[in-house]
């Protein structure tokens, strides 16, 4: 069992006050997961010249401001780093590449958790309400948001296989339930020279929905050949810069309510999880059905 | 007029609820229990046995009225899954939508979903009898073994997979039947029986207008000369 929630706002106050919204939602599907979790968000996308990383550290007392100044003075160029314990947001003209070179060879530990223009990813081991406290989530805004809550079932607790998974530039994947495949997705990726960072089966559903899209495809169109694809259980939800994306397999055993009012988008597995959003109760809410593609896109900003 | 008895679960939980609901109802009165702020809440008023009138006044969670006997159990919002799993007797009502699993393995009593039912709708079903006013999911009545599923609208794919004596009445269109299932004609005694089931339920409709759907029988038993295609 695990939980997934997301949320997209449709306002600029509710881009303002995202984090506010989306921890109670995470905290609540805590019953559904509570070894591990994780959340994505979507911000403002900074400059094309610049990309921003999350990175994180097994080490909570991880010293970053020599990991700054190593970084400056290897790769050079512009180099904005915030940390917050044992993790940090690195915002830089940076290729993605040569900073993954690097930290392979300088700083092995450390854990590459997202790259894009857009999104930042927190994930770790423990109680969701322990996460989202440390981490400071309800200060968060953002466009839009992706969290998941973790009780594993089929591979080892670690905050490298704690949800989000991402691959890529700003796309990520939170997944309720087990593929039966994962192998041989995986198999077939390594193949192409796609690299994977754990054996986690939900991490096979997003590298093979990326390489799609790096092969072309739309992310509806990689979600179709998905379907052909993975086998097992999933409710998958998924997030672009500005687009959520959800999709159920065709047996639904996995949960999932949308809600949609002129306000905002949110998903959860329960609808508890969903209670204290303002205007909820009289808003539509809707079991998406089986194999259909539900994708919501950002359609405000606050700049 | 009922006496109402409001109970808040922003004051109680849910242990103290259902406790109260088991062990301290007035009996002999005409009582009415009106549960306030459900917010999606699961195990709401399970395992009731008492001729109680109880309102859920908003959406709730899972297995709400599990297990019901007696009672006659209203929500006033849309439900989680399982709602009325193996109800005895009584009557479990739900205004809004139910998601999957809505009567599963129900023994007896009456479950009326006024809108639609999600996937897998009365599956297992053991003798109660579920209406729908609206549509329900793929997979519904799978396996049931005894009583009655009355769905209004459409049915969605594989209905009455691996079903036993339970019988379907479909108002809609079927999207696909599951194994083992077939249609047959409507005779008196099952317009008759819909006729019953939806004066029951309280809903107008024409009740010759429904398809009856049935166990084919062919899956009962295990034939030692068929094809062992495993």
């Amino acid at each position: 069992m695990c939980g997934i929630v997301g949320f997209l706002a449709k306002k600029p106050e509710f881009i303002q006050s995202l984090g506010k919204h989306v921890v109670p939602m995470l905290t609540c599907m805590g019953d559904r997961g509570p070894d591990s979790a994780g959340l994505a968000v979507f911000g403002e996308p900074v400059d094309p010249s610049l990309r921003r990383f999350s990175l994180y550290a097994p080490d909570r007392r991880f010293d970053w401001s020599a990991f700054e100044q190593q970084l400056a003075a290897r790769i050079g160029g512009q180099i904005e780093l915030s940390a917050l314990e044992n993790h940090a947001v690195l915002i830089g003209s940076v290729e993605p590449i040569r900073l993954k070179a690097w930290l392979t060879e300088a700083h092995p530990t450390l854990h590459l958790l997202s790259t894009g223009r857009t999104i930042d990813v927190y994930k770790d081991e423990g109680h969701p309400t322990d996460i989202a406290r440390r981490y400071h989530f309800t200060q968060f805004s953002g466009t839009h948001a992706v969290g998941h809550t973790r009780m594993a079932t089929e591979s080892a607790v670690s905050p490298a296989h704690a949800h989000p998974f991402t691959a890529g530039e700003d796309f990520c994947l939170v997944h309720n339930g087990s593929l039966s495949n994962p192998y041989s997705v995986r198999r077939k990726l390594e193949k192409k020279g796609i690299r994977f960072e754990t054996d986690n089966d939900t991490e096979a559903a997003c590298r093979f929905l990326e390489w799609r899209m790096s092969e072309g495809d739309q992310l509806e169109a990689a979600i179709q050949k998905g379907f052909e694809e993975l086998d097992g259980f999933f409710t998958l939800l998924m997030a672009t810069a500005d687009k959520l994306i959800l999709v159920r397999d065709p047996f639904a055993c996995k949960p999932a309510v949308a809600v949609e009012t002129d306000e905002y988008v949110a998903i959860s597995s329960e609808y508890r999880a969903l209670a204290h959003l303002p205007g909820v109760k009289n808003a539509r809410i809707f079991e998406p059905v089986p194999e259909q593609i539900y994708s919501w896109t950002v359609s405000s900003r606050l700049t | 007029m009922d006496r109402v008895i409001p109970l808040d679960l922003t004051r109680l939980t849910v242990r103290e609820l259902n406790h109260f609901l088991h062990h301290q109802l007035p009996t002999g009165d005409a009582v009415r229990v009106e549960i306030l702020n459900p917010n999606g809440m699961h195990n709401l008023a399970v395992g009731l046995d008492a001729p109680a009138e109880i309102d859920i006044l908003g959406h709730a969670g899972y297995f709400i009225a599990g297990m019901n006997k007696r009672a006659n159990v209203t929500v006033h919002g849309n439900v989680g899954w399982s709602v009325a799993e193996n109800i005895m007797s009584g009557t479990v009502r739900v205004k809004g939508c139910a998601s999957e699993c809505a009567g599963a393995s129900g023994h007896g009593g009456l479950l009326v979903i006024e809108e639609d039912a999600s996937s897998r709708c009365g599956i297992s079903l053991k003798g109660g009898d579920i209406v729908v006013v609206g549509s329900v999911g793929h997979m519904s009545a799978f396996m049931a073994q005894a009583g009655t599923l009355v769905v209004c609208g459409d049915a969605g794919g594989s209905l009455g997979d691996s079903l036993y004596e339970a019988t379907i009445y479909v108002g809609g269109a079927i999207h696909s039947l599951g194994a083992d299932a077939q249609e047959e004609p409507m005779t008196a005694a099952d317009v008759a029986r819909v006729s019953e089931l939806l004066t029951k339920a309280g809903i107008t409709r024409d009740a010759k207008s429904f398809k009856r759907v049935a166990s084919k029988r062919s899956l009962y038993h295990w034939h030692a000369d068929a094809g062992q295609e495993y």
